[in-house]
């Protein structure tokens, strides 16, 4: 029992982390409808930045205090991703209105491939330690209820922590400011949204910055996780399945989704993985989100899609 | 001047339905079969078979597979690479496993096998689209990615996947050489594309077309939606076999698992929409593209290198090769969203009038 909650609170844990990359997904394609690829690529290029940055900026400075340094570092991350968000909007995507869904799904892809190159050739292609002070040890907790108690790592825990609040934030950004009532108006509906007054370029642009900041968000988290590597790209991918499931147009859909994917994966290689050979958490996911798909085509929460000739 | 129609009357059913209608089109397509049946294993060297030729063919086949499918029937697909792996491994066990198969008639299997997967893989289709199919998809990439890795069975208990074959040996003539290999590739590429031509211009294309353009309305008018998806996804996944099996046992001759990943997949995605989507020629222009670019890129860049002085280290190379082909990808898609062969048709229609455009 022990063992399943601790598999069960890992995969919790886990799925926070993969929602937290699947918000940036379903925010920029709530706004403007490009399916973002680039997402996978925008992680890996915020956590290399933030990886370098926090070891550059102190040799620049001469100075020798963590705090700062990692301060310091995620303020020009942040500077960076805002460039980088506010170049794709303006150099790629501006020229791509209107084009087809696949188009826009294989520019991104270009994009992907593009920062992907200039990431690692700007940053270098090792492996960087991101060092936040993340508490590292794990802790056993109740250990009263069973015995030998649950074992939880508390990087997770901080991780899935610092996850709610930023999607706390971002809810409170769309509900309660102007900006966010004018990012749903233009989620809504484009032309409608134009029509009063709401400047469709503006938005985009402050969508993919919001989409970057998030990245910036998953990369530090993941980096320090895993270190900030080429491999951190493929995160996107393991967090597809969570946006469909979710569905493409639903914050809360990525959050709940997520946590679906993550206790379904972790549970499936815990107690399923042994009998076929292993290494099931990648593809289990996408059978689960296709599973859900066939009942609810939209994903949990997605608009509900009505066919008229 | 050249390229003109005037005059030209069809007078019989059969002329009027041939492939290609108009004759200078008709002897610019001989020219060039027989150009690259003649004429290239003349001039070529071997060099340039094995690292161009042969990769351009057989992944001009497999996205002539995809098109089918992404440009026909408008499913976007990212599990292209699984069905050339299925194609692959399948024609790999019939291989090996029956005695005295015809490495030929392997290939076929293989293609069949691929055709059955892409079927049961493909039963999503008609219940989600676009975006979410395309991911959906994705699911057949890493199923199949993680069976071949992991299910001893389909690689004869080979470790971590790698297998590899003989030469292929076609009615006595053994298939060892580039040269031989490039002939067999461009002979099955050959009929595989008419076939391809000839069926998307036939009912079934149509009810491909119909499907692609709007669903719904085509349900409407009678077609029906299962019949039409599942075939493209059957036939798209048939040439991606038969391209995945050529691929390993042609031009690898020896692979594992990682040779048809996703990065496979995004390739030829990015061949037919560069190529130009519902184009069958397009698929060769993409394939050319995408085959040619970063060889050019690698070149380029050692050459630029050398001018200042720089000693440019490989790694570095590589980073900037995938900075430039995102770069071009994109900017293609800009300037010409509908592809090369767009392009190809517009040029057609200028030369049509030309000298008098008017």
């Amino acid at each position: 029992m022990a063992f399943f909650i601790e598999t069960l609170l890992g995969g919790l844990m886990s799925g926070m982390l993969y929602s937290l990359v699947a918000l940036g997904f379903v925010l920029i394609y709530k706004a403007s409808g490009v399916f973002n690829f680039a997402q996978g690529a925008m992680v890996l290029f915020a956590a290399l930045s933030m990886a370098r940055f926090s070891e550059w900026i102190p040799e620049w400075l001469g100075m020798d205090n963590l705090f700062m340094a990692n301060l310091l570092a995620i303020v020009v991350s942040a500077l960076v991703m805002l460039a980088v968000a506010w170049l794709i909007e303006y150099l790629v995507l501006r020229h791509l209105v209107n084009q087809e869904g696949a188009t826009l799904l294989m520019a991104t892809l270009g994009i992907g491939y593009f920062l992907d190159g200039v990431g690692q050739t700007i940053f270098g292609s090792d492996i960087y330690k991101i060092d936040v002070g993340m508490p590292k040890e794990p802790v056993m907790m109740l250990e009263s209820v069973f015995e030998g108690g649950i074992l939880i790592n508390k990087e997770d825990f901080v991780a899935a922590f610092i996850a709610a609040m930023l999607v706390l934030a971002l809810t409170i950004f769309f509900q309660k400011t102007a900006t966010g009532r004018a990012l749903r108006a233009v989620a809504d509906d484009h032309q409608a949204a134009q029509s009063i007054g709401i400047p469709l370029g503006r938005i985009w642009v402050i969508v993919w910055c919001v989409a970057g900041l998030t990245a910036l968000v998953a990369g530090i988290i993941w980096g320090s996780k895993l270190g900030a590597q080429f491999s951190l790209s493929t995160v996107a991918l393991r967090a597809l399945p969570v946006v469909i499931l979710g569905g493409l147009t639903s914050v809360p859909g990525a959050i709940l989704g997520g946590l679906i994917i993550g206790v379904g994966e972790k549970l499936s290689e815990v107690y399923l993985g042994p009998y076929v050979g292993g290494g099931i958490e990648i593809w289990f996911a996408y059978m689960l989100a296709l599973v859900f798909l066939l009942f609810r085509p939209q994903g949990l929460f997605g608009e509900k899609i009505i066919d008229r000739v | 001047m050249f390229y003109r129609e005037n005059g030209q009357f069809k007078t019989t059913y059969q002329s009027d339905q041939q492939i290609f209608a108009i004759p200078q089109d008709r002897w610019a397509i001989l020219a060039i079969i027989a150009f690259a049946f003649i004429g290239i294993p003349l001039l070529v060297d071997e060099y340039l078979f094995r690292a161009i030729l042969i990769p351009f063919l057989i992944l001009s086949l497999a996205a002539v597979g995809v098109n089918i499918l992404v440009g026909y029937c408008g499913q976007i697909t990212l599990g292209a690479g699984a069905s050339m792996a299925v194609g692959a491994y399948a024609a790999y066990n019939f291989l090996i496993r029956i005695d005295g198969m015809p490495a030929l008639a392997a290939i076929l299997l293989g293609g069949v096998v691929a055709a059955a997967a892409g079927i049961v893989f493909g039963a999503p289709s008609l219940r989600v689209r676009g975006l979410y199919l395309a991911v959906a998809t994705l699911a057949a990439q890493f199923f199949w990615d993680w069976a071949f890795l992991r299910v001893k069975w389909f690689t004869n208990n080979a470790s971590s996947g790698s297998v590899s074959v003989a030469d292929i040996n076609l009615l006595g003539w053994t298939i060892s050489s580039p040269t031989d290999k490039y002939l067999f590739c461009l002979g099955i590429l050959v009929v595989f594309s008419l076939a391809a031509k000839n069926l998307v211009r036939g009912a079934i294309g149509r009810q491909w077309m119909a499907i692609r353009d709007m669903d719904v309305a085509a349900t409407v008018i009678g077609i029906r939606p299962m019949y039409a998806k599942l075939s493209a996804f059957a036939v798209s996944s048939f040439y991606l076999g038969v391209a995945g099996a050529l691929w390993g046992f042609v031009h690898l001759g020896s692979w594992e698992p990682a040779a048809f990943s996703i990065d496979r997949s995004f390739q030829l995605l990015f061949m037919v929409i560069i190529g130009g989507m519902g184009a069958i020629a397009g698929s060769f222009f993409g394939a050319a593209f995408i085959v040619v670019l970063p060889i050019f890129l690698n070149q380029m860049l050692a050459l630029v290198g050398g001018w200042f002085g720089v000693e440019v280290s490989i790694a570095l190379v590589s980073h900037i090769e995938i900075m430039v082909f995102g770069a071009l990808i994109v900017f293609f898609l800009i300037v010409e969203p509908h592809g090369i062969a767009r392009l190809w048709s517009t040029g057609r229609e200028k030369l049509r009038l030309w000298p008098f455009p008017h």
